[in-house]
């Protein structure tokens, strides 16, 4: 398998708080990973450091064949805005747009970012909404919408610049329970279409019937990196049992 | 009340409004920088921006507009000197005042916007400046909307301040005529104004908030 995202030995601290330790992985064309972790164990910080939204302390990020971070330097600054169309993050609270209706939230960054004429831009988000089942709330505002559409808005806005990768942080952590099916089946459906990505997620049965890999996460280190069959029930570390067994029974 | 005393109040109430309207345009601009130096990281411009919110907000606009008008005279080989143009320092000195409130109410209405929205713009390939013109500035243009109200309304009956300075704007032509003609006419004449004034921007603010009613 083609590696798109190559990490290796990636660290990153809040002052004398260390949060990355040494974080390396790779992630193939198409496969699905889920991140699994208690809670602070630096899981939003290493989508955060690769969108980014942190900066990196050390270590080599690759995307695509592009060098993103290495020897303590980022790239140039025209590679870095290349590199940031790349990858796409959906965020747990959503952050779209208020001010801005549905469409327009898909549109913005394609018309300015991308240059995209308009009528090309507006075509393809109302394909993507179609795709995410919100066609008829275009002209809707945000505020107009449960928490499981604007999420699949969230979606079809990183969608609309086609990114190579794509990154989810606990996209259902903030929906009412009988909204967050909407949500995973749409990230399904993407799976499905061999969308290279990466999941944070506390949904155990999710993680399990979605990822290729599954990935547990503890203290800013990888502890164990599994097939999801193997992660959920024959986890190889002792601290990996303990947290699946403690989710599972939630 | 007679025809002559009602045309003095008249250019009085002219005089008002042309304070009002150039402190206004050019006090939110200067508001607007002042803000941005306040938040900057690096205290040489958030120092100075600290401290003339403190020295603007903190003393009287009354003070402020007699020590601009007087001040420079009263200092030895100050070369300065406004040429005995009062109107012009007591424009400056409401311009000066009115950006300091205004700064603040911008300063809240930025810091108010979630951090999310500016990550969300970063994350789509928005640049700093893309992102604070098209994702922030119309999010905090409806957040300070009814504070700037608040202060518009002030401003109108703080330009009888200028008075100080022996300017016939409409409280000061109201109140010599007062006691000229000795009738409290002028007096109900001259409130009777300014009331119709904030009136008028009441309601242009109201609309303004409605039209950016549509989302929340
Ligand atoms: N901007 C920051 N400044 C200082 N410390 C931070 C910052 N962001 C995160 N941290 C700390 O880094 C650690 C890892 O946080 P992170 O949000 O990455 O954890 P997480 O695995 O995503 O947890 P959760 O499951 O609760 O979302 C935590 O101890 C957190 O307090
Ligand atoms: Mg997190």
């Amino acid at each position: 398998m083609e590696t798109v995202l190559s990490v290796r030995n990636l660290k990153k601290s809040f002052g004398s708080l260390e949060v990355l330790r040494d974080i390396s992985f790779d992630l193939g064309r198409g496969e699905v990973i889920s991140v699994l972790g208690p809670s602070g164990g630096g899981k939003s910080t290493l989508l955060r450091c690769l969108t980014q939204l942190e900066t990196i302390d050390d270590g080599v990020v690759t995307l695509d064949g592009d060098v993103l971070f290495k020897d303590g330097r980022y790239a140039s600054k025209a590679d870095l805005s290349r590199i940031t169309l790349k990858i796409g993050l959906v965020f747990q609270n959503f952050n779209l747009f208020p001010h801005l209706s549905v469409i327009e939230n898909l549109t913005v960054a394609p018309m300015k970012v991308k240059k995209t004429p308009k009528a090309e831009a507006q075509e393809r988000a109302r394909a993507l909404l179609d795709r995410v089942g919100l066609a008829e709330k275009a002209d809707c505002y945000p505020y107009q919408l449960s928490g499981g559409q604007q999420q699949r808005v969230a979606i079809a806005r990183a969608l609309a610049l086609d990114p190579e990768v794509l990154f989810f942080d606990e996209p259902t952590s903030a929906l009412d329970p009988e909204l967050t099916g909407e949500v995973l089946r749409v990230i399904r459906s993407l799976a499905d279409r061999r969308m290279t990505m990466i999941i944070v997620t506390h949904e155990m049965g999710f993680a399990r019937s979605v990822s290729d890999r599954v990935i547990f996460m503890e203290n800013g280190v990888i502890v164990e990196t599994s097939a999801p069959e193997e992660m959920f029930t024959n986890p190889k570390n002792p601290r990996t049992r303990d947290f699946i067994m403690n989710a599972m029974e939630k | 009340m007679n025809a002559d005393v009602f045309k003095l109040l008249l250019d009085g109430t002219v005089i008002t409004l042309r304070m009002f309207a150039t402190t206004i345009i050019f006090s939110i601009p200067l508001g607007l920088l002042v803000a941005v130096l306040r938040m900057s990281r690096i205290w040489i411009f958030s120092l100075p921006a600290r401290l003339y919110i403190l020295i603007l907000r903190g003393t009287p606009l009354m003070l402020q507009i007699m020590f601009l008008f007087y001040g420079p005279a009263l200092i030895e080989n100050f070369g300065f000197s406004w040429n005995g143009n009062r109107m012009l320092a007591a424009n400056v000195a409401l311009i000066l005042n009115y950006a300091a409130y205004f700064a603040e109410i911008f300063r809240g209405g930025i810091e108010g916007i979630p951090m999310g929205q500016r990550e969300a713009g970063k994350v789509l390939g928005l640049s700093r400046t893309q992102t604070f013109f098209i994702v922030v500035l119309p999010q905090v243009v409806k957040r300070v909307i009814p504070p700037m109200g608040n202060e518009i309304i002030n401003l109108v009956k703080d330009t009888s301040l200028i008075q100080v300075l022996g300017i016939f704007e409409l409280m000061n032509t109201a109140r010599v005529q007062a006691s000229a003609k000795v009738s409290v006419l002028p007096y109900l004449v001259a409130g009777g104004i300014y009331l119709a004034i904030n009136a008028v921007l009441t309601f242009v603010l109201s609309i303004t908030e409605k039209k950016l009613d549509y989302y929340r």
